[in-house]
């Protein structure tokens, strides 16, 4: 018996089905690793929209105020001096002690009194020194709880109610609030305002947000039109040469270099050199402009690098030079995509943190920035600063900056998207 | 006259140049027949008249902005009686900054020695007769710039010309401000490196063991020895790296493959923004998600098991800066998946090999250096990365390849050191730079091999 050869046909038959399996396999493996990532993306943003969304409201408790001006200890209620000074934490008190009946023991006067944040003793100062009126009147008003009650009010129901920070008593009077309806959520206006606080009741995003604004005015009005010079230059003027060339590597140099290392050259160069203010969204933004300048170079080369070369030798051709054909004709056609590029650009420096923690925008800031040179923090720096702090309220501020700082993105990558869609043109 | 004020007239006054020069360029035209015959536009003699009323004024403004502190404070020095200014360079600095807050009444003046009233006195004196010295000097520059500038105009001179290469020259300005940042960076991390390195030799920090930068206050103090060998926290960055490339360059990699090769252009418009949003999301936000979520869930998960994981352990920290690099090597990939000409694909198709033994025969070998390139440069992002370590990662240094365990990297440890007060002349503080100039020098040179091996690539199709 001579033994046959199996013809080619015969053997890839033969091996047909174990390809087929690998082949299957494979489409697996990348179905997989796509799943994967999009799973991430569902993870990482429930995680967040679930811790944070409730820090969009906040617990208050309503109560009937009596401005004593026994207790409050202000004789006249336009003397602005007198008004600063009054008693108001006393006023909120008594307001409590009317509600559950006066405490006994020291303890029980020391719970009672924390039901309140103390924020409240400004609200009442504001509103007697908006009313002079008020005083000796009564009124009833919602006033802002404590963080361990607001803690506690929204975690009730849920499984895992979070009472650790309860005692029976304060227990006892939060159902007494409950069963009336004098406790509630309600919009918390006051996140979007305030600026930090170590009560997590009273912190809000406020500073940040003003902070992030400054500091993003003085990025874009660095780097957009230095980025935008520096394209133009290297795509319509620069000679082939050593310096160019050079030029070119440095900016691709600058594109890969950590972030964190930008923070290093603010702190050596622009503070212990310079003296320019710490802290200051004046500091954050030039280090930020410096860190998005290889982003908005890049982008402004691409969108100049589509205007057809016809549109310059017609505008050559009529007797143009070269700087007015630039000027005139490339930079308005190019100038969609490179407010592209400069909003994107933005988006990333909104995005930064690492440098701002080396150039002291992390300080504990409770003043609302009013101009370049205050004190200020950013929005994520502020994110990254509750993100540390160990209460328990401090996880949903944290998580409801976030959405924000998420939502600004979306916001301004939506803005790109858009104009470039509007404003695109296919030649 | 503030600087503001200054500033607001010298603005007015380039304004004005500009509006003179222009009526002057259309006075010299009229008499020989209308603007055709001169040689450039208004515009332009406008533009030069501004120009040369403004950049000499501008560049005088600068000059004095620069040295006026140093200046005024010297002769604030020089004017005081000799016993009165300390003698040590840092006492000083303080005496100086003492003078300054008072001078700006930051300080009460009551509770200072004479001296240091006097000299505050002095110091507002100087700065005020400075202030008056630069504004006329920064407006007589001005002016005698445009005055020059405008009788020198013609109907021949070539207006067009200057200012354009007046532009010309401010464009190259900008374009080398990449230089003067690179430059910057390296002359301030390497500047006070070699002041740490003059503390500490560079053999005990590059060959080191032990990380523990808290110098003694006092001699006898325990635990404060201040060792500066940065091995542990290398080793930390490359684990923790390497769990991100672990994660990332496989996901990454075959998502770019599936969305290129394999799906339908319906679950590709979805799928390829989906995996974008991943790299728009800022780090703290990935750092948080780390130290919240991921970090707890891991250390519930190895208790569940038997095992004993750090709530800051590495392998929390890896994977999320995997997740977040995917969107980086995905779209690398796909650049050079597509770079792929269609003929290989096809040739390969047609003679019978499945659509994986395509991708794993042909495409991926012709695409590698570009693939190796991407990686290249996701390392380089995985080692600079800083918020999630920071806020995820631990702060001790700790030898040891175990990813369920704490470790720091080099990142965290230039944070750590540089937050909060410092003082410019302990090693502790010092050491953040040197780490800097490590982390600058490890990332330029994980990008140019990179950047080598994706340009030898490219060589090769077009």
């Amino acid at each position: 018996m001579t033994e046959r050869k199996a013809s080619t046909a015969e053997i890839i038959r033969a091996s047909l089905k174990r390809r087929y399996r690998a082949e299957r396999r494979f489409r697996l493996y990348g179905i997989a690793a796509v799943s994967f990532g999009l799973l991430a993306v569902l993870l990482l943003l429930t995680d967040i929209i679930g811790k944070g969304h409730g820090a969009f409201r906040q617990t208050y408790v309503q109560l009937r105020v009596h401005y004593d001006p026994d207790v409050l200890g202000i004789a006249s209620a336009t003397d602005p001096a007198a008004l600063a000074l009054g008693d108001y934490e006393a006023v909120v008190r008594q307001a409590l002690h009317q509600r559950f009946g006066a405490p006994v023991e020291r303890a029980e006067r020391r719970e009672l009194s924390a039901l309140i944040s103390n924020a409240a003793g400004y609200e009442l100062q504001d509103r007697l020194r908006a009313n002079p009126a008020l005083l000796g009147a009564s009124e009833t008003l919602w006033l802002l709880a404590d963080d361990d009650i607001d803690a506690w009010f929204k975690s009730r129901g849920g499984g895992a109610e979070f009472t650790s920070r309860m005692s029976e008593r304060k227990l006892a009077w939060v159902d007494s609030l409950l069963e009336k309806g004098e406790i509630a959520l309600r919009f918390n206006l006051d996140f979007f305002t305030r600026g930090d606080s170590r009560e997590p009741e009273q912190a809000g995003i406020g500073g940040a947000v003003k902070g992030s604004l400054l500091t993003l005015a003085i990025t874009l009005l660095l780097s957009f039109p230095i980025g935008v010079a520096a394209a133009i230059y290297l795509e319509e003027f620069a000679p082939q040469n050593r310096w160019t060339d050079f030029i070119e590597v440095n900016i691709n140099n600058l594109a890969a270099v950590p972030s964190v290392i930008f923070g290093l050259l603010g702190l050596a160069v622009f503070i212990n050199f310079f003296h320019m203010p710490r802290s200051a969204p004046v500091l954050g933004g030039v280090v930020l402009a410096l860190v998005t300048l290889p982003t908005v170079i890049i982008s402004s080369r691409a969108a100049i690098k589509s205007v057809p070369p016809s549109i310059r030798e017609a505008a050559l051709g009529v007797g143009a030079s070269r700087m007015q054909v630039v000027l005139g004709h490339v930079l308005p056609l190019a100038m969609p995509g490179m407010l592209t590029g400069a909003i994107l650009g933005m988006a990333r420096a909104l995005g930064e943190t690492a440098p701002l923690l080396m150039i002291g925008m992390v300080a504990f800031i409770v003043d609302i920035p009013h101009g370049f040179t205050d004190p200020a923090t950013v929005l994520p720096v502020q994110i990254f600063l509750w993100a540390d702090s160990p209460e328990r309220a401090f996880v949903e501020k944290t998580s409801g900056a976030i959405m924000v700082l998420l939502a600004f993105l979306t916001l301004m990558n939506a803005l790109a998207v858009v104009l470039r869609k509007r404003l695109e043109r296919r030649w | 006259m503030s600087l503001v004020n200054l500033i607001i007239t010298l603005a007015l006054l380039i304004a004005a140049a500009y509006f003179w020069a222009h009526s002057r360029s259309l006075a010299l035209a009229k008499p020989l027949g209308g603007i055709r015959h001169l040689h450039s536009l208004p515009l332009y003699y406008g533009l030069r008249g501004a120009i040369w009323c403004g950049l000499p004024a501008l560049v005088v403004l600068c000059l004095w902005l620069m040295f006026d502190d140093p200046v005024v404070q010297s002769l604030v020095l020089a004017g005081l009686p000799a016993d009165a200014v300390p003698a040590g360079p840092a006492e000083r600095s303080l005496f100086l900054s003492t003078v300054v807050n008072v001078a700006s009444g930051a300080l009460p003046a009551a509770d200072q020695p004479a001296a240091v009233v006097a000299a505050a006195e002095r110091y507002n004196a100087l700065r005020g007769t400075g202030q008056l010295l630069v504004a006329v000097i920064t407006l007589g520059v001005a002016i005698s710039g445009l005055l020059w500038g405008v009788r020198r105009m013609s109907p021949q001179l070539r207006a067009r010309q200057e200012v354009e290469r007046v532009f010309r020259w401010a464009l190259l300005a900008c374009a080398s401000i990449a230089i003067f940042a690179t430059l910057g960076i390296v002359v301030s991390v390497l500047f006070e490196s070699l002041r740490f390195f003059e503390a500490v030799p560079l053999t005990d920090f590059l060959f080191g063991l032990e990380w523990s930068p808290q110098t003694a206050i006092r001699a006898d103090q325990v635990g404060s020895s201040g060792a500066f060998g940065a091995v542990p926290l290398f080793m930390g960055t490359l684990l923790i790296s390497a769990i991100a490339l672990l994660v990332a360059v496989p996901v990454g990699l075959m998502s770019a493959i599936y969305l290129g090769e394999y799906a339908g252009s319906r679950l590709r418009n979805i799928a390829k923004p989906a995996l974008e949003i991943l790299a728009g999301v800022p780090t703290v936000v990935y750092g948080f998600f780390a130290a919240l979520s991921v970090a707890p869930f891991i250390r519930d998960l190895g208790a569940s098991l038997g095992l004993s994981v750090s709530s800051e352990s590495a392998l929390a920290a890896g994977l999320v800066m995997g997740v977040m690099i995917i969107p980086f090597v995905s779209s690398l990939a796909d650049d050079v998946i597509t770079a792929v000409p269609r003929s290989l694909r096809d040739g390969s198709l047609a003679l019978g090999a499945t659509r994986s033994e395509t991708v794993k025969k042909v495409i991926i070998p012709a695409a590698l250096p570009g693939i190796v390139g991407g990686v290249l440069l996701a390392a380089s992002r995985a080692i600079g990365e800083t918020m999630i370590v920071v806020m995820a990662a631990g702060m001790a240094a700790k030898l040891t390849l175990n990813p369920l365990e704490a470790v720091t990297t080099v990142t965290v440890q230039i944070v750590t050191l540089l937050v909060g007060d410092q003082e410019f002349d302990s090693p502790k503080t010092l050491a953040a730079f040197a780490l800097g100039l490590m982390l600058f020098l490890i990332t330029l040179l994980l990008n140019v091999i990179a950047l080598y091996i994706v340009k030898k690539y490219r060589e090769l199709y077009d």
